[in-house]
């Protein structure tokens, strides 16, 4: 698949794919420089969805920024918005009732699980597969139906608290997700039937947009894309947070590095999210689920503190200094999509324009997470 | 005789006319057929609102391409872009004045009507590409580019399988190709074994380079909308996306004809009773609904894999059909 030295300065074109492409999903730029179909070079133009998220951090008080996070990646926005409060909640020393921590954990995996779905469908849109993104959607409904039961919406959450959540779960909450676990596991074998043995899907698949181990590591790509490519990390086993340090589930790995193996991976996580939420809903403790006496305008006392967890699409990282004041000095947030993406010019060129959109879809980019 | 002369005329008019309107017809409602079916498939509705059941809906659209403007960009051949939409259309048109509807219906019979059917498509080729690229757009030149590298690779297998046929038929007269098939599903050129024991694939081989030929998905190369936009009609608006859009549908039409003409039997029934029109017609919207039914199955392919499998695996497979056929013919 590779192009000689000759063709390169042969005669090229410049194709500019979005700012607004099918396959973009979002506002995202990519400045392709074209040798007929085949890729020479790939520039990605971002920002167009620039929001100062981080600027907006440091403007304004601690809970006021809760909404924010939901908003960067809103695929996975439980997962964000768990970074941010642990974080906060590290920096101010708050301690989290353990029944708070099983429901984030419950809500956070119910919402990698639809993030996943989102992702499954859209990717086989861009393989030109259409069907598909109505099943999964299908079942993504229930978790938004579930989640929206309890957290009040349905995209954008803004559930979790400074101390833990603000609405327990109830026993509808907790038998629908006992059945919607039930429904999932069913239509697995479904999904692998009608997709994975897919002889079109595999050879649109298999081999195409390969990325070594070694590029990740260099570009700090994380999630499936870096357990796509063999190398087994995973924030919530090798830097445990919450109460994940108590439940049995596995990392799924997968060697060859393509868009098949990130998908099997994405595939593997949704089983092992239901694996995680099961044990969770079978041992979750009765108590409060949120911490007594946190003020209502934090002033965490000066220092600085970082914090990631595993989210949907990687290591989703909040650095939060604190001033004294009651807002933070200064927030950076580390969005595993900026990395993920960074990686596309190296790999990309070389390869034709219709496996370069497989693999950007391969990707599971958030547009607004990587401009911010 | 003056009068036969006058007859002929009327008669082919009224043909043309009729044609044209079934034409017409078959784009709007396989339009909705194409957003019907994947709705059954995907657990909607598809279009409930206008007229019962959406049963207007094809006549909605039609009024919406009709309101737009006809938009030509900067840059473009306006004459070349302007024809292409045409161009695109006719050829398939005159596709349906060669075929044999039933065994009293056909506008006009010609001796060579199975080449003239492939020499009206192959235009259709050039007009797409005409489109492609005199819209003086990137994506299109791309898709005008593709559209001539998958229906060469295509027309190979296609009419290597055809040829074989040809060889067993002994003729190009479609009527011929039909009357031959008479008297059950056992006499249809799909199972007719004693000619060649590779028929049924034969007949596999054609429907996969129809799809290719009519540009459908999985090969919808010339479109694929989730990498070129929309290819080739990228900066068509109202009408000239709507002829491409009645062109492709007709083209599924002709395709589907062939097929049922060839392969299946056209007119005649599969227990050899009341022969006609109506067995025509099942079986091409049999062949229709299997197209679409393709479409929302299957992702799309890649450009090198649909070159490779027409390249690497049909146009073998034809060519071993074809000997076959002749050594059968030979020996029989």
């Amino acid at each position: 698949m590779s192009i000689d030295d000759q063709s390169i300065h042969a005669e090229t074109f410049i194709l500019n794919l979005g700012p607004q492409h099918p396959a973009t999903h979002g506002v995202l730029r990519i400045k392709l420089t074209m040798d007929g179909e085949y890729i020479v070079d790939a520039e990605p133009v971002i920002g167009y969805g620039h929001r100062m998220h981080e600027k907006m951090g440091e403007n304004r008080s601690y809970a006021k920024f809760l909404p924010n996070a939901s908003r960067m990646d809103y695929v996975g926005a439980l997962l964000n918005t768990h970074c941010h409060v642990a974080a906060v909640e590290r920096l101010a020393g708050i301690t989290v009732p353990e029944r708070a921590e099983f429901i984030r954990v419950i809500t956070a995996e119910l919402n990698r699980v639809s993030s996943h779905l989102l992702w499954m469908g859209a990717f086989l849109v861009d393989l030109g597969a259409f069907t598909p993104l109505l099943y999964t959607f299908d079942d993504r409904e229930d978790i938004l139906d579930l989640l929206e039961s309890i957290t009040g919406s349905r995209l954008t959450y803004c559930y979790y608290r400074f101390g833990g959540v603000c609405n327990d779960i109830d026993d509808d909450f907790i038998a629908g997700t006992r059945s919607f676990i039930e429904r999932m596991r069913s239509r697995m074998p479904m999904y692998h039937s009608l997709v994975t043995e897919n002889i079109i899907f595999r050879k649109r698949c298999e081999g195409i947009g390969g990325v070594p181990a070694e590029t990740c590591r260099r570009y700090g790509a994380t999630g499936p894309v870096l357990r796509g490519s063999g190398v087994c990390y995973d924030v919530r086993r090798n830097e445990p947070y919450s109460v994940y340090p108590l439940f049995d589930f596995s990392v799924p790995v997968y060697p060859e590095g393509d868009c098949m193996a990130r998908y099997r991976v994405r595939m593997d996580e949704i089983v092992e999210s239901l694996r995680i939420v099961e044990q969770a809903l079978e041992r979750i403790p009765a108590g409060p689920v949120m911490a007594e006496k946190v003020p209502l305008i934090l002033k965490p006392a000066r220092g600085e503190c970082y914090f990631n967890v595993e989210a949907a699409r990687g290591s989703f990282g909040m650095r939060i200094v604190s001033d004294g004041l009651d807002a933070p000095y200064r927030l950076k947030v580390r969005s595993p999509c900026f990395s993920n993406f960074s990686l596309f010019r190296e790999c990309v060129r070389g390869t034709l324009l219709a496996d370069a959109l497989a693999f950007l879809g391969s990707l599971d980019l958030v547009i607004p997470e990587i401009d911010r | 005789m003056p009068h036969d002369w006058l007859w002929e005329t009327v008669r082919l008019l009224l043909y043309l006319v009729g044609l044209i309107g079934f034409a017409a017809f078959n784009a709007a409602y396989l339009s909705l057929l194409e957003r019907k079916e994947p709705a059954w498939f995907q657990l909607r509705r598809g279009p409930t609102e206008a007229g019962p059941l959406g049963l207007l809906q094809p006549v909605a659209d039609g009024i919406k391409l009709l309101g737009k403007q006809l938009l030509v960009q900067g840059g473009a051949d306006v004459l070349l872009f302007k024809i292409a939409p045409v161009a695109v259309v006719i050829p398939s048109i005159m596709c349906l004045v060669l075929i044999p509807f039933s065994e009293t219906m056909g506008a006009r019979d010609i001796s060579l009507g199975l080449l003239a059917v492939y020499s009206f498509a192959a235009i259709n080729v050039l007009a797409t590409m005409l489109g492609g690229w005199a819209s003086h757009n990137k994506y299109s030149s791309i898709a005008a580019a593709r559209v001539v590298a998958q229906n060469i690779a295509y027309e190979i297998p296609l009419l290597l399988v055809i040829i074989a046929l040809v060889m067993v038929t002994h003729t190009f007269d479609l009527r011929e190709i039909v009357a031959q098939q008479a008297g059950g599903f056992w006499n249809w050129n799909v199972l007719r074994f004693g000619a060649s024991p590779l028929m049924p694939l034969a007949f596999l081989i054609y429907f996969i380079c129809m799809l290719a030929e009519a540009n459908r998905a999985p090969f919808d190369m010339v479109e694929a909308e989730s990498e070129l936009i929309a290819g080739a009609f990228t900066e068509y608006s109202g009408m000239g996306f709507g002829l491409f859009f009645i062109a492709e549908y007709v083209n599924v039409v002709v395709g589907s004809s062939i097929g049922a003409v060839l392969f299946l039997g056209g007119w005649h029934c599969p227990f050899g009773l009341l022969p006609g029109l109506h067995w025509f017609l099942i079986k091409l919207y049999l062949l229709c609904f299997a197209v679409i039914w393709v479409r929302w199955t299957f992702p799309r392919t890649q450009i090198y894999g649909l070159l490779n499998l027409s390249w690497k695996v049909l146009i073998p497979l034809a060519l071993a059909h074809l000997i076959v056929t002749a050594v059968t013919v030979k020996l029989v």
